[in-house]
């Protein structure tokens, strides 16, 4: 965990006095943070507390939803997100996603990478070819299809095609990737690859992932947030968090008195 | 007889009765086609299809009958289907979930149960009268396009609702529009049923006589019909003309002429499966 760094980096998502409402249920109270470029923030807490809500505040994913509700601000490089003259579809591209379960389309290799390249209007054969494969190489799964690449995305195992989900958010050269629990529906041994994977990334990326998994957080990020009921609790380097949290309710969460 | 045993005999009597079922419907087919084929086969040669009709029966053809029906199934087509899926796509993925919405649901649904004479009531009245296309080609086609026209709509509806949610929240986190999900990623994932739904639309529109009768195709055409406002007829119509004739070479014109549509609708629903079985084979579902 590159602790030292992540202490120098500039800030690059600003969280202003959060609160979240979908209709009347309010899902997260007041949270404020700052989130430094290029280090991996992990958010854990039990299941409810809000943390997936508070992901997809950063790409405007929750706009979806029907009776979703924001008051506060969401600022990356201290532009407002929720501005009016913000195109929501330029958002997406500068913060790309994961999803919990791998969701590729129902198309070859190739066309899952390269889709978002071309919504971007990018249509020239070579400029595709590079960043299909950029993309693959770094989400280490260039080697394992690179014979295959128009074969169909649902051929590959779940755990190659969550890699190939992470290389098509990849592909459009997002600035910050959110993961949402990306290894909780794989095997160990495909958890180990993302993990690993992630380490590689944020050497570039600014990572913020979701897990249920507190080993998970403690193994991959430099600072965690432990969110519960809605609330940030607590929120520091992952070491301290782990090992001498400052809230009882911290502490209570780490050692598995709940959750 | 203990219930393990009677429970496997229940088991093996249905699948004895599905048997049956599926035997009895396609023995019925082949005996309506083999007495079909004995009744017609004999009738089809070259001048027959070839052939304007005659008063004559050794001497008429389908000719004007089948490019009628070819007519009819393209210009059915060219506007039926575009409509058709527009309106699937714009009620399922962009209009609200309202009370307004699940009326038209409601409706439309009910609109595929509407007799087809009365559709052709309606095209008499707005096609060929008010718009002055008189009884053509293409007041045909615009009757029939209404009449198929809540089948393509519904069978849209239920293809696009097939397709998981997932997969437009992949596209839309990579920054694509909705059209752009719609189009690229969700349309061709719900195109298994789409197609389906466009071939029973269009296989029942080359059925259809009732309509067409009300809109003025005509039962004795001796013309090969060669623009959209000429008159025409189709084959079913022309077989429904030849039956009604007493003379027994136009009982054997009317077999050849049923031959000749089951001919059309194999082939064109063949086409159209194979269309769909290599557009699946590209989406991978």
């Amino acid at each position: 965990m590159a602790d030292s760094k992540a202490s120098e980096n500039k800030a690059k998502i600003d969280i202003k006095n959060i609160n979240v409402f979908y209709g009347e249920k309010q899902v997260i109270k007041d949270i404020s943070l700052t989130i430094k470029e290029k280090i991996v923030t992990a958010f854990i807490g039990p299941s409810g507390c809000g943390k997936s809500s508070f992901l997809r505040l950063v790409n405007r994913m929750n706009d979806y939803i029907h009776n979703f509700r924001k008051e506060g601000d969401v600022l990356i490089d201290g532009k407002d997100i929720y501005a009016k003259e913000v195109k929501v579809e330029e958002l997406r591209q500068e913060v790309g996603m994961v999803f919990q379960k791998p969701n590729p389309f129902p198309k070859s290799i190739y066309e899952n990478v390269a889709f978002g390249l071309k919504i971007k209007g990018v249509t020239k054969r070579q400029i595709l070819d590079e960043a299909v494969e950029t993309s693959l190489r770094q989400a280490v799964l260039w080697e394992e299809v690179k014979e295959d690449l128009y074969k169909s995305a649902l051929e590959l195992s779940g755990g190659q095609q969550q890699r190939l989900c992470i290389a098509r958010a990849l592909a459009v050269e997002p600035s910050i990737l959110l993961m949402d629990e990306p290894a909780s529906a794989l095997d160990p041994i495909s958890t180990a690859k993302i993990e690993e994977l992630i380490f590689k990334l944020k050497e570039k990326y600014t990572i913020l992932i979701v897990t249920h998994n507190m080993h998970q957080a403690g193994r991959v990020s430099d600072r965690t947030a432990f969110l519960h009921l809605g609330k940030l609790v607590e929120y520091g380097k992952t070491k301290n968090i782990f090992t001498s949290p400052k809230q009882d309710l911290t502490e209570q969460y780490i050692t598995g008195r709940f959750g | 007889m203990n219930k393990v045993q009677f429970n496997r005999l229940k088991d093996h009597l249905f699948q004895y009765f599905g048997v049956a079922c599926t035997l009895f419907g396609i023995i019925l087919l082949a005996i309506f086609i083999g007495s079909i084929l004995k009744k017609g086969l004999a009738g089809i040669d070259f001048d027959f299809l070839s052939s304007l009709p005659s008063r004559k029966a050794e001497k008429a053809g389908i000719l004007t009958a089948w490019t009628g029906t070819l007519w009819i199934f393209g210009l059915t087509a060219l506007f039926s289907i575009p409509l058709g899926v527009a309106t699937g796509i714009y009620l399922q993925e962009y209009s609200k979930q309202n009370w307004f919405t699940s009326l038209l649901e409601i409706n439309i649904s009910n609109l595929a149960g509407v007799p087809s004479i009365i559709y052709g009531i309606l095209g008499l009245e707005i096609f060929v009268r008010t718009l002055h296309f008189g009884g053509s080609l293409l007041s045909g086609a615009l009757t029939l396009s209404l009449l198929v026209l809540p089948i393509i709509i519904v069978a849209t509806r239920e293809a696009l609702r097939a397709v998981p949610d997932t997969i437009r929240q992949a596209a839309y986190g990579l920054g694509a529009t909705q059209w752009q999900t719609t189009w690229h990623q969700v349309l061709p994932a719900a195109s298994g049923g789409v197609i389906t739904g466009i071939i029973l639309a269009l296989s029942r529109a080359i059925g259809e006589t009732a309509p067409l009768i009300v809109i003025g195709a005509l039962a004795y055409v001796p013309f090969v019909p060669k623009r959209p406002l000429d008159e025409f007829t189709v084959l079913p119509l022309q077989i429904f003309n030849w039956i009604s004739r007493p003379q027994h070479g136009f009982i054997v014109n009317a077999a050849a002429g049923i031959i000749i549509l089951l001919l059309i609708t194999f082939l064109l629903n063949g086409i159209a499966a194979f269309l769909r079985y290599r557009w699946q084979k590209k989406v991978n579902w």
